[in-house]
């Protein structure tokens, strides 16, 4: 397996860590203090209505995927299938079980607290359904709620999918957030976090949109994972997380003056040979050693589906103070796993020109079939409509069965080098890339 | 008489060639006869029926290829650890069995068959495909009123192709068929519950499948004559255990497999192959001004148990317990699909009710196109032969 070294850390960074050691710690004494849990899931979270209560959100895929970057997941994984789960079934839901059945130790070693409230915010993945059927039954008794978000089945959202959620805002989830919370939602709170919300969407707008230079000051995938943490979970709407995109807005532009390229793990990459779009969450096991693959290849991934996941700010979607709960539904549908294939593929396509990619890569993820499923078939109609070498891996998120390093860098390998053979014939024939 | 009455038989015949009749003749020569007439197809589990045949459509169940069609393009689509009806439907869908279909309906059970509506988009399949994103909220002005919504939109989608406007008598007299249709399935399984040596579970997933092929109103006559003739005494009991299905509701299992059940010493006396024909549990009223309200009505309060819904407050492994019960049987074989998330994450929960209620159960994966049965038959045996030893 490969060597990675220890990791350069940016004052973003630094900020970041300290966000999430107090939130961790905020959870650990959250019962003395009397601070109401909440667990919920990132795709489409209504966090600024958690916050503006009060309330101290957990993200059973957070956890999940640190166990991954821990080593813990297999075990987990292990522990969730002898109590019956199937080895088929989505990986994150089950290290998330075997976690809770070890005694539901978060990332930092600390138990994370029991949940008060269980929010089901159903967005763009079926699984979430049944991992909340199940934790309810891990916790019986606790309050739950439901948020169906409706699919964009059609490409679009559509008024009554507005109006629909609204209604389960207004009439159940809400109330339901007031009675564990013990206060009435404050709306001009939520209103100002919205605001910075938005503020903060429009940073990480411009950082996502740095990839855009030649060459790109950032990896939109590996680093971008951790640039979408704070946005897409516990501190959305939050002056810290506002704070957070603003200096990793000012290092990222910093990096671009100067034509640098994206930091890695081992510090700064020194040339930029392939742009990549890439389709598909990452494998968190084994986190640095995939991403190494990359940079020691120099391929930066300029553009990514996966840090969509939280939401498609770059398409124009941002939180407005003014329609508090209109704004929430449309951020829910607007996730990228709820648009539809034919939406996937043209945002694909749309990252694919404006980004000036040299080739489009899957990283399919064997649990997860709101991603993979139909996949192949967009390979096909983007490698028709944009001409550009397609790749295709396999792995998983949490499940290290499943993440063959050697034939993974064996794949990878071929594939950059149909890159490089293809750059080269084509400066030959003075074409851009 | 200790025979099945011949007249069964071939009705037994009839029904197996239609179940399997992957190219839909039957169906599509019902939509030459008039230019108006439409074929909706839908896949597991559940559309309300009712609202196509309110429009001069024939609603067709897509149940997946299965093992009576060699997939060659369908594998190219899908990963290996995707389950294998999607690539079934996608090789006909490339191929001509879904040629002369109007539309597409594709009800929101789980992700690939959500992306499949997708790829059915991208492949230009159908006048309209539709994901049928049935509500997971369950009062009546909110999960209620987009539902209503959603099946008016089908309704648009449908009127826009034909140009027939579905009237309240129209979908009373839709709502009324289909009652029926659910009584007589409901019949069949009562007299199997009985006497379930009348009717293998084989020949019964004939009957039902085979009525996704056809007009409810053929079907309905084919339910009454079976019904009639399997309420005579024939037969002879075997030493067998009663058991209940769970978790086939989509992909479907190869015949093979219910009859190496069967062979294994275990009558099937309830499952959930089927599911979508037996949907809505009990009748609809079909003489309201407002018959939609009854159609959305009957989708917030009468579905079946089902992994495709949201059940926290109506639990399915309670559900499951007391179809057991009522059923009188002896145990549960889970028989869910390979990489089926919502059959397989349901499993834990139910097979812990089972055992809570002292039901024994036992549990095996398929692949709707396995050829291999002997170890199922073997796992079946042993079930069976425990179960006797202990009642
Ligand atoms: S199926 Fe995918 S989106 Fe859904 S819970 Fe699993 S990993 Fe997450
Ligand atoms: S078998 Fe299961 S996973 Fe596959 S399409 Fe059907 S419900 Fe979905």
């Amino acid at each position: 397996m490969a060597d990675v070294k220890e990791a350069v850390k940016e004052k973003s960074m630094v900020i970041q860590k300290e966000m999430l050691a107090n939130l961790f710690t905020e959870l650990s004494t959250a019962k003395e203090n009397g601070k109401k849990v909440v667990y919920t899931f990132v795709p489409g979270n209504i966090t600024e209505l958690i916050l503006a209560m009060d309330m101290l959100p957990v993200y059973p895929e957070i956890n999940a995927l640190q166990s991954g970057m821990r080593k813990k997941s297999g075990s987990y994984i292990k522990d969730a299938e002898k109590v019956g789960f199937s080895e088929d079934v989505c990986t994150y839901v089950k290290c998330d079980i075997g976690m809770m059945l070890n005694g539901n130790i978060g990332p930092t070693g600390e138990k994370l607290p029991e949940p008060d409230l269980l929010l089901l915010s159903y967005t763009g993945c079926f699984t979430f359904m049944k991992w909340f059927e199940n934790l309810e039954r891990l916790y019986p008794g606790v309050e739950i709620a439901m948020l169906h978000t409706p699919y964009q089945e059609d490409g679009k959202i559509t008024e009554d999918q507005v109006n629909y959620m609204v209604k389960q805002l207004k009439e159940d989830v809400i109330p339901k957030m007031e009675k564990v919370a013990g206060k009435k939602l404050d709306y001009d709170r939520l209103s100002k976090m919205l605001e910075n919300s938005s503020k903060a969407e429009d940073l990480w707008v411009q950082v996502l949109q740095s990839a855009k230079n030649v060459p790109s000051p950032i990896d939109a995938y590996f680093a971008g994972v951790y640039y979408m943490g704070p946005l897409n979970t516990a501190f959305r709407g939050t002056e810290i997380a506002l704070e957070y995109y603003q200096e990793l807005h000012n290092e990222v532009f910093e990096r671009m003056k100067l034509g640098l390229h994206p930091v890695t793990p081992e510090g700064e990459m020194k040339e930029e040979r392939f742009r990549l779009v890439v389709e598909g969450p990452p494998n968190w096991t084994n986190f640095r050693e995939f991403w190494k693959i990359f940079y020691d290849m120099g391929a930066v991934i300029v553009a990514s589906t996966y840090t969509k996941v939280g939401g498609l700010y770059d398409q124009g979607f941002r939180h407005d103070p003014e329609k508090p709960l209109e704004s929430l539904a449309k951020y829910c549908m607007g996730c990228y796993t709820n648009l539809n294939l034919p939406q996937r593929v043209d945002l694909l396509e749309h990252y694919i020109k404006e980004y000036k990619a040299d080739g489009f890569l899957i990283n399919s993820i064997k649990s997860c079939n709101s991603f993979s499923a139909g996949q192949l078939l967009m390979m096909r109609e983007i490698e028709q409509r944009c001409g550009i070498p397609v790749g295709f891996i396999e792995s998983d998120l949490v499940d290290p069965r499943y993440f063959s390093y050697a034939n993974i860098k064996n794949r990878l390998e071929s594939y950059f080098q149909m890159l490089g053979q293809r750059k080269v014939i084509m400066e030959q024939e003075g074409q851009t890339v | 008489m200790t025979e099945a009455p011949d007249r069964l038989k071939t009705i037994l015949d009839e029904c197996k060639t239609l179940a399997f009749d992957l190219n839909f003749t039957l169906a599509k020569d019902w939509k030459k006869e008039s230019s108006d007439r439409l074929l909706v197809g839908y896949l597991p589990i559940y559309v309300p029926r009712e609202i196509i045949h309110a429009a001069n459509g024939l609603p067709v169940g897509i149940m997946g290829a299965g093992d009576r069609k060699q997939i060659i393009k369908g594998d190219a689509y899908y990963q290996s650890y995707i389950c294998h009806l999607p690539r079934g439907i996608v090789e006909m869908a490339l191929d001509t069995n879904l040629e002369n279909f109007d539309g597409f309906l594709f009800p929101s059970i789980c992700d690939c068959v959500r992306n499949l509506s997708g790829m059915f988009k991208l492949v230009k399949k159908g006048k309209f495909t539709r994901y049928f994103d049935y509500p997971q909220n369950f009062e009546k002005h909110i999960g209620g009123t987009f539902y209503r919504e959603l099946i008016e939109t089908i309704l648009q989608d449908m009127y826009q192709i034909n140009g027939v406007k579905v009237t309240p008598e129209k979908l009373n007299h839709a709502i009324g068929l289909y009652n029926t249709n659910r009584q007589l399935i409901e019949a069949i399984y009562n007299i199997r519950q009985d006497a379930p040596w009348r009717l293998s579970a084989v020949d019964t997933y004939h009957i039902l499948r085979a009525g996704l092929t056809i007009p409810v109103e053929k079907h309905n006559e084919i339910l009454q004559e079976v019904v009639t003739l399997i309420g005579e005494e024939y037969g002879e009991p075997l030493d067998n255990i009663r058991i209940v299905v769970s978790g086939s509701f989509c992909e479907q299992p190869p015949i093979g497999l219910i009859k190496s059940v069967e062979m294994a010493g275990c009558y099937i006396v309830d499952d959930d192959f089927m599911l979508g024909s037996r949907w809505i549990q009990g009748d609809m009223d079909n003489s309201t001004s407002d018959p939609l309200n009854e159609i959305v009505d009957g989708f917030l309060t009468k579905s079946a148990p089902s992994s495709a819904v949201y059940d926290v407050g109506n639990p399915k492994g309670a559900r499951l317990v007391k179809l057991v019960k009522e059923r009188n049987a002896d145990g549960v074989i889970f028989c869910a699909a390979s990489f089926c998330d919502p059959a397989l994450l349901d499993r834990p929960e139910l097979q812990k009710s089972c055992d809570a209620g002292g039901i024994a159960h036992i549990n095996f994966q398929f692949h709707e196109n396995t050829g291999q049965f002997k170890v199922i038959k073997e796992q079946a045996g042993t079930f069976s032969d425990s179960i006797k030893l202990w009642v």
